[in-house]
């Protein structure tokens, strides 16, 4: 056993047990951040934030909240919302936080994507990021249930539908998701029980998990210039902050998250107390009702780009059925965002801007995905079917090009391009002719999605990045 | 700094053109534009005659009405408790003391005359399947008279509660304020006076629902589930918002249709004055937060560059 001295204060006293000095050091006075960051840096604090909101006021709504097909509609509209004091505030940060979360979600990802920040030794907080962005994914939608209204209810119907796609076991694995042949009593209990247990436990392990990645190739900076820690941090102990390279997590970097912070948290409440419809839709303040559809049928705003990647596919193509299409295109969609450390050839750590065609690339992917989520709103009738199409192709090409664009393989890139245009050429010819032309199509399709899961490797085979 | 607010203008143009995609444009798509609610009932005829109040009391008697019409205010009760009349006519006939005081003079005319067609439920009820209120068959001066009768009973000033009651009460559930069609759930004194008040209601609502062909919604959350604007455009003329439902038009003045709104929002979203109120605090707070933060982060980050 160590050897302990008299304490000469309680504080003495835990440091000689718990080594409080050396956490604090380890974990904020002495975690070096790069100094070159702008406020795009300090989405992870806001998130963490935004998480702690949810947490703390889940907890509060859960005290009252009954998940029960014929209570929990009054639990929250009546108990929450009129009689329990504040119970409305609760609610309003709650639904709220939920959907603004996801805002801060996509600028955080599209941070790292645009500054390089997923790449050479970061892979792992890149990984770590997407599988938060999808347990976020799984709270959201099962949060979205409880209530128990109608969108709640219709959603979950659509949804959980999807896995109806899955060969052989789909059948069986939707009855055994709902506990029930429909979206019913057990349905609503179950993803009660994911949304306040499993799923935050899991996502409180995979935020530690996040950090933890961090440590090791530290955080990006603007310039993706590759910084010797250790050796600026010193610079910045020996009293050199104008030449250190480097800040201290607290109360540097910190200083800066607050007021960012402070500047978000006016923006929250400001859609808390006065704009909350985008994130309290009207329709699920009517009860579920399992015998009356909703003329319009959508999921919440930050699902609506893979909503509609699953949409855009929308005629059948020879021996593909539609919904087939739709659902490998929706699947590659969910999970396509992991592979991006493999799918970017190039092992430049820079902004978009100066990597080339990268730049061109990121701009496509936003203005795409804009375009898919407006479109996945729309009702998908008439001409706006064939824009959510071109968009949902657009979106699986891109990430097709990726590979080779970054690699400079020409001919590989016009590959691409050419597949595209000739499923774009399809769409128009669907648009004219509604049959025909089933079997070249489908081959086109075939040739598309082998070429989308096989140009990492071939990239790799045939060459490689600089 | 530039380049700060650069990268802050880039993300706040992308949110907005998002955002004015998802919202405002979606739903315009998704909802077709309507005209709003004028409550000037203009298809219908307006009063050529005066009437005569005094002598409407009397008409109202010799034709009939209150052969089905309670007139509370004036001890005329109603020939039959609720479950009976619904029963009977598929919905309890409305009491007509505040009628007056809610109901459009013109539209109540027109209504008496001929119920089917100033209601727009034309497409529901015809000849073969009657309207269970008849068309009116008397002089255009006892209909004037009956009208101005009406009103003049009526009182001036009607609570926003008393105009629900009267507009909408025998129709639609509020169950965030205790009232249902067959009149506010009372106090029970044991599990029978409650087993009993139950089975009247279900009954209620069952000839309510084999009269209209489904059941009208509860309206507790109404004002969260369908806002102002709507509820206001949709009263003045549901056919022009729902094309072919059984909701009449039920002819309520612009005054007592905000009545209505106004209770509904009393019911459905309480808290509305407490939430407008709090939420200048909260955001007060946050720009002081901001501005100490900002000058903290500035003292930190002077001695860096």
């Amino acid at each position: 056993m160590a050897h302990f001295e008299k304490a000469n204060s309680v504080y003495e006293w835990l440091d000689q047990r718990l080594a409080l000095d050396k956490l604090w050091k380890v974990l904020a006075a002495e975690y070096w951040i790069p100094k070159n960051i702008n406020f795009l840096w300090a989405m992870g604090v806001v998130l963490m934030t935004m998480f702690t909101i949810l947490v703390i006021s889940g907890i509060f709504l859960l005290m009252y909240y009954k998940p029960d097909t014929k209570l929990a509609f009054d639990s929250v509209n009546y108990t929450i919302m009129q009689e329990v004091w504040f119970g409305w505030l609760w609610r309003h940060m709650h639904a709220v936080a939920a959907s603004v979360v996801f805002l801060v979600i996509y600028i955080h990802m599209l941070t790292g994507i645009y500054y390089a920040s997923y790449k050479r030794g970061r892979e792992m907080i890149w990984i770590s990021g997407m599988l938060l962005f999808v347990t976020f994914s799984a709270e959201a939608f099962s949060g979205y249930m409880l209530p128990w209204g109608q969108m709640s209810y219709w959603a979950a119907q659509v949804i959980t539908n999807l896995f109806g796609g899955i060969p052989f076991i789909g059948d069986d694995l939707v009855i055994w998701i709902r506990g029930n042949f429909y979206v019913s009593d057990p349905t609503l209990t179950r993803f009660f029980m994911l949304h306040v247990f499993l799923l935050p436990l899991i996502i409180m392990m995979i935020i530690g998990l996040h950090f933890y990645t961090l440590r090791i190739p530290h955080v990006n900076n603007q310039d993706g210039e590759e910084i010797d820690f250790d050796a600026e941090a010193e610079k910045y102990k020996a009293g050199l902050k104008k030449e250190a390279k480097v800040i201290p997590f607290w109360p540097v970097f910190l200083s800066k998250d607050f007021f960012v912070l402070g500047v978000f948290m006016i923006f929250y409440f400001y859609l808390v107390f006065y704009h909350y419809d985008f994130a309290m839709d009207p329709i699920n303040f009517d009860p579920a009702n399992p015998m009356k559809t909703p003329p319009h049928i959508y999921p919440e705003w930050y699902f609506l780009w893979s909503y509609e990647v699953l949409r855009g596919f929308f005629f059948n193509v020879g021996p593909l059925s539609a919904m087939d299409m739709g659902l490998i295109a929706f699947g590659i969609a969910n999970v396509i965002f992991f592979f991006l450390p493999w799918f970017d050839k190039n092992e430049e750590v820079a902004p978009a801007s100066r990597r080339g065609g990268f730049f061109i690339w990121f701009w496509l992917l936003v203005v795409d995905m804009i375009i898919l989520t407006i479109w996945g709103k729309l009702p998908p009738t008439g001409f706006n079917a064939y824009i959510g199409y071109v968009a949902a192709v657009g979106f699986l090409a891109l990430f097709a090009a990726l590979p080779a664009l970054t690699a400079r393989k020409r001919g590989l890139l016009m590959f691409v391009i050419l597949t595209t245009i000739v499923l774009f050429i399809a769409g128009y010819l669907e648009y004219t002719k509604t049959l025909g032309n089933g079997f070249v199509i489908a081959a086109l399709f075939v040739i598309f999605y082998a070429l989308f899961f096989l140009s990492p490797a071939i990239v790799k085979r045939v060459g490689g990045a600089r | 700094m530039n380049k700060e607010f650069k990268i802050l203008a880039i993300i706040i143009i992308l949110v907005a053109i998002t955002y004015w995609g998802i919202e405002p444009y979606a739903h315009s798509k998704m909802h077709p534009h309507h005209e709003p609610a004028t409550f000037k009932y203009e298809d219908l005829k307006p009063l050529a005659l005066k009437g005569d109040a005094q002598k409407g009391a009397q008409a109202i008697m010799n034709n009939g009405c209150t052969g089905c019409h309670s007139i509370k205010s004036q001890n005329i009760p109603a020939p039959m408790d609720p479950v009976s009349a619904s029963a009977s006519y598929g919905v309890n006939p409305p009491d007509l003391s505040n009628i007056g005081a809610v109901v459009d003079p013109k539209f109540l005319a027109n209504f008496i005359k001929n119920p089917a067609h100033a209601a727009l439920l034309t497409h529901k009820f015809n000849d073969t399947k009657p309207f269970p209120m008849p068309n009116f068959y008397g002089s255009d001066q006892d209909l004037a008279d009956i009208v101005a009768y009406l009103v003049s009973i009526a009182p001036k000033e009607i609570s926003p509660k008393d105009a629900f009651e009267t507009a909408c009460g025998r129709c639609h559930n509020l169950r965030y304020d205790k009232w249902t069609v067959i009149g506010e759930k009372p106090k029970f004194k044991n599990d029978v006076e409650k087993a009993d008040f139950e089975l009247k209601l279900a009954k209620y609502e069952t000839n309510l629902k084999k009269y209209l062909g489904t059941t009208p919604p509860d309206l507790s959350m109404f004002i969260r589930s369908r806002g102002p604007e709507y509820i206001r455009d949709f009263v003045e003329n549901p056919q022009k918002i729902l094309h072919g439902t059984a909701m009449p038009r039920v002819g309520l003045t612009e005054e007592a249709t905000e009545k209505v709104i106004s209770y509904l929002e009393k019911v459905g979203d309480r808290k509305k004055e407490k939430r407008d109120h709090l939420g200048i605090w909260v955001l007060g707070y946050f720009v002081i937060f901001a501005f100490l933060a900002y000058l903290w982060k500035n003292k930190i980050w002077s001695e860096l560059h």
